[in-house]
C-alpha cells in the first residue's frame, strides 16, 4: 500500500480548558459567564492591552532604526538578562557571581519544554529518562505532556492539594519530598499555583528546601504569574529568591503572558542559576544546540517589546502600576464572591476564597455542582472546581454567588 | 575593503538586499504599524494551530487555490515557530502516527556538506535513523538526477524523504519538472514526501512554479508534508513565521488533533505578529509583486558575478551558477579553498564554498569576483 499515515489514528481528546471556552462562544445564554481560561479580564469582561503594552508596540512599530534579523539562538539579550533580574532581583548575589543566565523562549511552555530537553539530556550522566519527574497533585495539565514528550517516562505525582481541609497538604508534601529518590526533579510554582491559588508560606518554603537540599532534589521552578499574586514583582519572588540564596542550582521557567497581557507573542524566559560560570557557559551552549533543533531562534516581537518596558525606568514604573492594576482588581472580585457567599448563607467554609492568591481559585464544589453551574447556569468553569477570578465582573458577582449557593444547596 | 567583511556575518543565511541588509518586503512596514494601533486586535491566546486565516492562505499559496486537496478538504495547515518549527512538528507527528509496521523509522535527507540541523531535528523528535541521498555532482557542478534516483528506488519501503520543492539548501541546485516527475513515480510507489519550501517565489519568480513539485505530488494523489517559511520572502526573519502543511487521504480531524496534542508540548501555541503581517500581505495579490523583484535581483546578481568570474579567465565553467534561481549558489571548493576565502578574504561562506547571491552587492561584486578565482587558481 501506498505509504501515509495510519488510518487507524486516534482522535486526541480536546484540551479541556480550550474546549470550556469553545462550548462558552456557543452559548446564546445573555447570562453566561466564562470562569475557565487562565486570561485577565477587565470589569467590562475584556481582554487588556496594557496601556504601556500599546506605548512601546507603537515605538517599535514606528523605529526605523530596528533590524529585522533573526535574533541570535539564544534571544534578545537585553530581554534574557532583564528577565531574569525580575525573577531574582538587580542584587541577586547569583547574579553578582555571574553565574545566572537565561534562554529566550516560546512562552512558559517554551521554557519548560528546553529546560526539560536539557535535562532528560544532561542532568545526571546522559541519560536521564528514568529520573523521576515529580509534578503538584493537581498541577497545570500541560506539564505532564511536555515532561513526557521530552523522553522522561516516570512522572510522579506529590502531594500538594488537601482537598478535605481546602489548603496545602504540607505533611504529605514534604513526606513525598523525603520518599523521593535522590536527584529526583520537582516541578515547583513559583506563586500562585494552578490550579488550586495554594502557595506554601514562607515558613513553609523553608521546610520545602531543607529537604530538597539535603536530598539534592533538582528545583524546576515554573513562574507564570509573577506581580499577579499579590501585585508585587519582588514579594512573589521570595520562593525562587530564597531558593537561589539557599545555594540551590536551579531552573525558573518565567512567562510574560499573563503580567504583561501578551498572550499571544509567546514571551518566555528559562532562567539558569549555575553552580560557577564555567557551569553556566557548557549548561547554556548545550541549550543553543537543543534550541537549534526545536525553532532554531525565538520570535522578535514580544521580547523586544518586554526588554524595552523592563530597562526603561519610567516604562517599567507604567508597567509595575498596570500589574497592581490586575492583581487589585483580582483581589476585589476574591473579597466581594467571599462577602456575597457569606452573606447568603451558602454552607461551608469559603475563607479559602481570600486566602487563595493570584488568578486561580480552588472552590472546592463537587463535579456535579460544577456540571449544574455549567448546564443549568451557564458558568463556565473547569470540572475541578477551579475558577479564573478574573471571569468575574462588578455585574456577573451576584448571579455568580447566587449559582454556587444553589450548587451547594441544593445538588 | 577587507574591514568591510570582518564583521560580517557568514554570507549564508539571509536575503539581504542591495545596502547589505535584511530586509522587509515593502508592505509590510505600513501593515506591522497599522497592527500596532489596531484596536479591534486583544491579547488572547491563538488557537493552538495558529492564526485561522494564515494558514488558509499559507496553505492555499503552496497548494494553489483549485487543488483537489483543499477542494476535498484532504489538507490542515499548522502554523509553526518558523521552518525549523514546521520540520521539528512534523517530524513529531511523523513519529507519533505514520506508518503502521516499526520498521518505517527511517528518513532520507539530500546528502549537504555542512553540519546540518535537520538530521539533529528528526532524532531530537526520535526519529534515529537519518540517511542521505546522493544529489549535488562535484563533476557537473549540479544536480545528479540518475544517482538520486537510484538512491531513492532502492531506499527502505516506507521511509520518508526530504525534498527541497524548490530553492535547495546549500546548493541552489534544482530538478527539472522532469525529473520532478520521475521522483514522485519512485515516491509513490513506496517512499513519503516531506518537502521544504523555504523561498516560495524567490527562486524562479514565480510562486507557482517554485511549489511546482509539491502540487505535482498532489495530484498524483500522495499524502505529504510540505514545511514552509516566511522569513526570505517576507523579509520577516526575527518573526519565526512558519506553516506546516499536511495532505492526507483520510482521517484528518483524528490527526490535527494529534498534531494539536504535540503542539502543546512545543510552544502551546504559536506567536501572531508575523503571521498576522503574512496574512494581511496574501490577501493581497498586488503585495506578492515585490517577491518577483526580489527574485529578479537574485537572478541579476548571479549573471553580473558569471560575467565577472568569466573576464577573469580561467578553465572554470560558470554556467551553474545562472542555471538555478533563488538564494543559493554553490562552487564546489574544498576545504582548503574555504579556509582561504574566510581566514585572508574574510568571506564567510558555507561549506564547500554554497553561497547566498542576495548577499552580494555592486560593492563587493568584484572583490567576491576576484577572491573565488584566488582561491580556485591556488588549487593545491
Amino acid at each position: 500500500s501506498a505509504p501515509g499515515f495510519r488510518p487507524c489514528v486516534p482522535l486526541a481528546a480536546p484540551v479541556a480548558v480550550f474546549k470550556l471556552t469553545a462550548d462558552f462562544r456557543e452559548d446564546q445564554n445573555p447570562s453566561k459567564v466564562n470562569l475557565g481560561v487562565g486570561a485577565y479580564r477587565t470589569d467590562e469582561g475584556q481582554p487588556w492591552v496594557l496601556p504601556v503594552v500599546r506605548k512601546v508596540e507603537k515605538m517599535i512599530a514606528d523605529d526605523h532604526s530596528l533590524n529585522h534579523e533573526y535574533l541570535p539562538i539564544l534571544g534578545l539579550p537585553e530581554f534574557r538578562s532583564s528577565a531574569s533580574q525580575i525573577a531574582l532581583g538587580e542584587d541577586s548575589p547569583a547574579i553578582k557571581d555571574n553565574r545566572v543566565g537565561a534562554v529566550q523562549c516560546l512562552g512558559g511552555t517554551g521554557a519548560l519544554k528546553i529546560g526539560a530537553e536539557f535535562l532528560r539530556r544532561w542532568y545526571n550522566g546522559t541519560d536521564n529518562t528514568k529520573t523521576p519527574i515529580y509534578v503538584s497533585a493537581p498541577t497545570w495539565e500541560n506539564h505532564n505532556a511536555v515532561f513526557s514528550n521530552a523522553g522522561f517516562e516516570d512522572i510522579r505525582p506529590y502531594k500538594y492539594w488537601d482537598a478535605g481541609k481546602r489548603g496545602l497538604d504540607l505533611e504529605g508534601f514534604l513526606s513525598d519530598l523525603e520518599s523521593a529518590p535522590d536527584h529526583s526533579i520537582f516541578v515547583l510554582h513559583a506563586c500562585a499555583h494552578n490550579p488550586t491559588g495554594t502557595d506554601p508560606t514562607q515558613d513553609q518554603w523553608k521546610q520545602i528546601s531543607d529537604v530538597m537540599k539535603r536530598k539534592s532534589l533538582f528545583a524546576f521552578f515554573d513562574s507564570a504569574y509573577q506581580g499577579f499574586a499579590s501585585g508585587n514583582l519582588d514579594k512573589d519572588a521570595w520562593a525562587v529568591r530564597y531558593f537561589v540564596s539557599q545555594g540551590f542550582e536551579l531552573f525558573c521557567a518565567q512567562s510574560f503572558s499573563k503580567n504583561f497581557g501578551l498572550y499571544n507573542e509567546r514571551v518566555g524566559n528559562l532562567t539558569v542559576v549555575a553552580k560557577d560560570q564555567d557551569n553556566l557557559n557548557r549548561v547554556l551552549s548545550q541549550m543553543e544546540k537543543i534550541v537549534r533543533i526545536t525553532w532554531s531562534n525565538p520570535p522578535s516581537q514580544g521580547a523586544r517589546l518586554v526588554a524595552i518596558t523592563l530597562n526603561t525606568p519610567e516604562l517599567f514604573a507604567e508597567w509595575k502600576d498596570n500589574v497592581k492594576t490586575m492583581a487589585d482588581r483580582v483581589l476585589l472580585m476574591r473579597a466581594q464572591l467571599k462577602e456575597k457567599l457569606k452573606a447568603l448563607g451558602t454552607p461551608g467554609t469559603w475563607e479559602h476564597i481570600t486566602e487563595q492568591i493570584g488568578m486561580f481559585s480552588f472552590t472546592g464544589l463537587n463535579p456535579k455542582q460544577v456540571e449544574y453551574l455549567v448546564k443549568e447556569k451557564h458558568i463556565y468553569l473547569m470540572a475541578s472546581g477551579r475558577i479564573n477570578m478574573c471571569g468575574l465582573t462588578t455585574k456577573n458577582i451576584d448571579y455568580v454567588a447566587e449559582s454556587i449557593h444553589e450548587a451547594v444547596t441544593t445538588v | 575593503m577587507n574591514s568591510e567583511f570582518r564583521e560580517r556575518q557568514p554570507i549564508g543565511v539571509k536575503n539581504l538586499s542591495k545596502h547589505g541588509h535584511t530586509t522587509w518586503l515593502p508592505p509590510v512596514r505600513k501593515i506591522k504599524q497599522q497592527i500596532s494601533t489596531d484596536p479591534t486586535l486583544t491579547p488572547e491566546y491563538t488557537h493552538i494551530l495558529g492564526i485561522p486565516e494564515f494558514t488558509r492562505r499559507a496553505t492555499q499559496l503552496a497548494l494553489g487555490k483549485d487543488s483537489p486537496a483543499i477542494v476535498e478538504s484532504r489538507v490542515f495547515g499548522i502554523q509553526t515557530v518558523g521552518c525549523t518549527g514546521a520540520v521539528r512538528l512534523g517530524a513529531e507527528l511523523l513519529r507519533s502516527c505514520y506508518c503502521s509496521s516499526s520498521s518505517w523509522t527511517h528518513v532520507f535527507i539530500s546528502l549537504s556538506f555542512l553540519e546540518d540541523s535537520l538530521a539533529g531535528t528528526f532524532k531530537a523528535a526520535g526519529i534515529e535513523d537519518v540517511q542521505y541521498y546522493r544529489y549535488w555532482d562535484a563533476e557537473s557542478n549540479g544536480v545528479c538526477v540518475e544517482n538520486m534516483l537510484y538512491d531513492l528506488e532502492n531506499a527502505p519501503e516506507q521511509c520518508v524523504v526530504v525534498l527541497f520543492a524548490s530553492g535547495h539548501r546549500p546548493t541552489g541546485a534544482e530538478l527539472s519538472q522532469e525529473d520532478w516527475k520521475r521522483v514522485a513515480e519512485v515516491m509513490k510507489r513506496q517512499l513519503f514526501a516531506f518537502f521544504l519550501m523555504s523561498a516560495q517565489g524567490l527562486c524562479s519568480g514565480s510562486l507557482e512554479q517554485d511549489a511546482w513539485p509539491v502540487r505535482h505530488c498532489v495530484s498524483l494523489g500522495l499524502e505529504l508534508l510540505c514545511a514552509q517559511s516566511f522569513s526570505h520572502n517576507f523579509g520577516l526573519y526575527g518573526e519565526r513565521v512558519g506553516h506546516l502543511l499536511c495532505v492526507l487521504k483520510q482521517n484528518l480531524l483524528a490527526v490535527q488533533s494529534q498534531a494539536e496534542k504535540l503542539v502543546q508540548t512545543l510552544w502551546s501555541c504559536p506567536p501572531m505578529e508575523g503571521a498576522r503581517v503574512v496574512a494581511t500581505v496574501l490577501s493581497n495579490p498586488a503585495h506578492l509583486e515585490s517577491v518577483k523583484a526580489i527574485a529578479e535581483r537574485c537572478m541579476l546578481i548571479r549573471e553580473r558575478l558569471r560575467e565577472r568570474l568569466r573576464l577573469l579567465g580561467g578553465p572554470w565553467q560558470w554556467d551553474h551558477i545562472i542555471k538555478p534561481g533563488g538564494l543559493y549558489c554553490c562552487f564546489g571548493l574544498n576545504t582548503q579553498q574555504v579556509d582561504f576565502l574566510v581566514q585572508k578574504k574574510h568571506i564567510y561562506l558555507l561549506p564547500n564554498g554554497c553561497l547566498n547571491v542576495s548577499a552580494i552587492n555592486s560593492r563587493n561584486l568584484d572583490y567576491v569576483a576576484e577572491s573565488i578565482h584566488q582561491a580556485l587558481s591556488s588549487k593545491r
